[in-house]
């Protein structure tokens, strides 16, 4: 009403109206030059802007990055081999890096061991002795190894001082030393994801987007298989198959026997994860497009489809390799994963594997700390992936 | 709801159908069988056996017959409840396992509670605490959970545990108690032994729980309902516990499914550790021995009670929850 009578009777105050005719989509038509590059910029680029906001998934590649390219390089890092028995120092506690003696600067230095055998309990006991002063040397020459089997070579990053001895990380009970062999151990522990991964994603991706593609039986086959694998509870699963490999065969074949037992146990996350975008996506007038056009059913799944996807299974696969590297932890530690003279954290772990090992040489658990450490990094990283894989979203 | 329970029963059948199918390919896989492995022990004792006696025994276990005949009597033998012959332990499979499967169930189950108990408040406080010094602290400790090997926890937990409350170490139940019938002090030795296996499974679930809650309830709290419960005046608290909270429940439940195969893996590992008297040590022996119808009915057990766990956790999903119940009945 009271509109009404408003517009009746002009109002004593006067209003101002602009000329110029007005165009309500104004706003949207006016691109600032930071909004130009945001819309002319590919999926992929917007997707590494995301990933670049978090600070943490950033620092976790870096890391992940660094440690992947040093197995490259072990044998340079290793001060000793990965056999190389010291018999003089059986379960050695671990040497301390110091840089002053006496209020002096001498530069990095350990102290070298005094021993003692104690007679009661046959228990050898090392300390660090104050009069043996081990000055580190560094890119110097020592045990000559081949770079990956292939280059040889004898200089390492750094060695300990002559008749010294340079146990960072303590020994083991055949007194090898064990900074080196988790140097070494990384090589296998960390390629055995990547591997597993691989054998997942192939699977994943082909039996997921055949059994959304088609539908129907073959849908509802896959969907069943599925569902009876993911049935099995997974670490007796493993282990059984594990079980099954023969005991003569080559510690490599047997590091490959492993990962594919990963890999062929964790693909149904993946598949049912590809299953339920093909099927979204499948009816999409793209999809539709190439199938008029005579695409046949594996380049439309391939070419058309999985792209569309491919951020979200790079992210959901990177979350699922920490699971794979803690499940060979496990079974090398059980004795039925990768076995010796390959050396693997899992290994390293066997050792550790009574009470009497934490009350007496707890160094000898310090092989875990890369575990946590590369897991917790993929966790981040692959968090970081899931939140970049769609730069579309609001958050 | 009764169409449903029926139809989901149904659906078991040929599902265990095929995990036993499987179960017995897989404990097929290493090549021969017991008796040779037994038998290549003997021989490196210096021990001969006589060809007869072996043949003898071949028969009686019916390791001669094609495989597709050891199959069926095995599944045969299943559905009355007789699991087998341990050749290890020379004794009915049912003998060894009984004790065994039972307490897996309560460890797993104990597990299950834990992880909710934990997990619940915390889920809660991240969600409402949102990039809140806490939430983070909490999303942490989580995630550190989630990335120590289980076993490695239990030894060093197991350490702490004697060296600060004088547990006996190993087994669930102090020594003195082990051979004695049921009575409130074994109760408790029992319970005082519980936990460690309990936390240790717990963390590897709890973080993943945590996550799901948290961004459930963040969905759900960025709703209008809730915009309007706030606007109108509803205290804070129950503009959270009312609706928010009770849609974001469901992992709650539809989480059985996921975590029991995840918990009694967990369990295998850690009572090897721990040398708790459940199924993982004795599925580990077993493996390496061939014992193949012990291992095969501790896989088959095992997938048996996930299978289990996943029907409870649907029902009860579709009893609470209609919607999942309709739409299940328009998918199929």
């Amino acid at each position: 009403m009271s509109a009404v009578r408003a517009r009746e009777e002009p109002s004593a105050v006067e209003h101002w109206v602009d000329p110029a005719p007005f165009d309500p989509e104004e706003g949207e038509r006016t691109v600032t030059p930071e909004q130009q590059r945001f819309y002319t910029a590919s999926q992929w680029r917007l997707m590494w802007w995301r990933f670049r906001r978090h600070r943490l998934a950033v620092v976790s590649a870096v890391f992940l990055a660094v440690l992947y390219l040093s197995t490259l390089v072990t044998e340079f890092l290793a001060p000793y081999g990965p056999h190389t028995r010291n018999p003089q120092f059986i379960n050695a506690p671990p040497q301390r890096v110091h840089l002053f003696n006496e209020g002096r600067l001498i530069g990095p230095f350990v102290y070298g061991y005094s021993f003692r055998l104690d007679r009661a309990t046959l228990r050898r006991e090392y300390a660090p002795d104050p009069a043996k002063i081990q000055p580190l040397r560094f890119f110097c020459r020592g045990e000559p190894y081949r770079l990956l089997g292939l280059i040889p070579g004898d200089v390492h990053l750094v060695c300990p001082a002559e008749r010294g001895t340079l146990f960072l990380m303590g020994t083991d009970r055949l007194g090898r030393d064990l900074l080196s062999r988790i140097l070494y151990g990384a090589r296998v522990s960390l390629t055995v994801g990547l591997v597993g991964i691989t054998v997942s994603f192939v699977l994943g991706i082909t039996l997921g987007g055949i059994s959304g593609y088609y539908g129907g039986w073959i849908d509802n086959l896959i969907q069943r298989l599925i569902e009876v694998i993911r049935s099995f509870p997974t670490i007796p699963l493993w282990l059984s198959l594990s079980a099954a490999m023969p005991v003569h065969w080559d510690p490599l074949w047997v590091y490959f026997g492993i990962t594919v037992i990963l890999g062929l146990i964790d693909w149904t996350g993946l598949a049912r994860a590809v299953r339920s975008k093909v099927l979204a996506l499948r009816e999409e007038e793209f999809a539709q497009a190439a199938r008029l056009m005579g695409a046949r059913p594996a380049r439309i799944i391939g070419r058309h489809l999985v792209p569309s996807f491919m951020s979200h299974l790079i992210a959901s696969a990177t979350l699922s390799i920490p699971g794979m590297i803690l499940g060979e932890t496990a079974l090398s530690f059980l004795g039925l994963g990768v076995r010796a003279p390959m050396v693997s954290w899992g290994v390293l772990l066997n050792d550790a594997q009574n009470v009497n090992v934490v009350a007496l040489y707890p160094w000898l658990l310090l092989p875990v700390v890369p575990v946590i450490l590369v897991v917790l990094a993929f966790n981040f990283l692959g968090d970081g992936l899931r939140d970049a894989a769609d730069p579309y979203s609001a958050r | 709801m009764l169409r449903y329970v029926v139809h989901r029963l149904l659906v078991m059948v040929p599902t265990l159908l095929a995990i036993s199918l499987i179960t017995f390919v897989i404990i097929q896989l290493p090549p021969g069988d017991f008796l040779s492995t037994q038998l290549a022990e003997l021989q490196a004792q210096g021990e001969t056996l006589q060809q007869e006696k072996i043949e003898h025994l071949r028969k009686l276990y019916g390791l001669d017959q094609p495989m597709w005949i050891q199959y069926l009597r095995w599944l045969w033998g299943l559905l009355h409840g007789d699991l087998g012959w341990s050749f290890e332990y020379d004794r009915p499979v049912t003998e060894v396992i009984g004790d065994r499967i039972f307490l897996t169930f309560v460890v797993s189950f104990a597990t299950v509670l834990f992880t909710w108990a934990i997990a619940f408040p915390i889920g809660i406080y991240s969600a409402t605490h949102q990039y809140s010094w806490g939430d983070h602290g909490l999303t942490f400790l989580g995630f550190l959970g989630l990335a120590t090997p289980n076993f490695l926890l239990a030894l060093v937990l197991l350490y702490f545990a004697n060296v600060w409350f004088g547990t006996s170490i190993g087994g669930l139940v102090d020594p003195q108690y082990l051979d004695q019938p049921m009575s409130l002090a074994k109760f408790l030795s029992v319970l005082e032994h519980l936990w460690i296996p309990v936390v240790i499974i717990g963390t590897s679930g709890t973080a993943a729980m945590i996550r799901r809650l948290r961004a459930n309830l963040l969905d759900e709290l960025q709703k209008p309902y809730v915009v309007t419960a706030r606007a109108k005046g509803c205290p804070p608290g129950r503009a959270l516990v009312k609706y928010p909270l009770r849609m974001a429940l469901n992992p709650f439940i539809a989480d059985i499914g996921s975590l029991l195969p995840e918990f009694i893996s967990g369990s295998a590992l850690v009572s090897v550790v721990l040398s708790l008297p459940t199924t993982g040590p004795v599925l580990v022996r077993a493996l390496q021995t061939q014992d193949m119808y012990l291992a095969g009915s501790f896989l088959m057990l095992e997938s048996f009670l996930v299978v289990l766990g996943v029907l409870v956790s649907d029902l009860l999903l579709a009893w609470l929850d209609p919607r999942i119940r309709f739409g299940a009945g328009q998918a199929r």
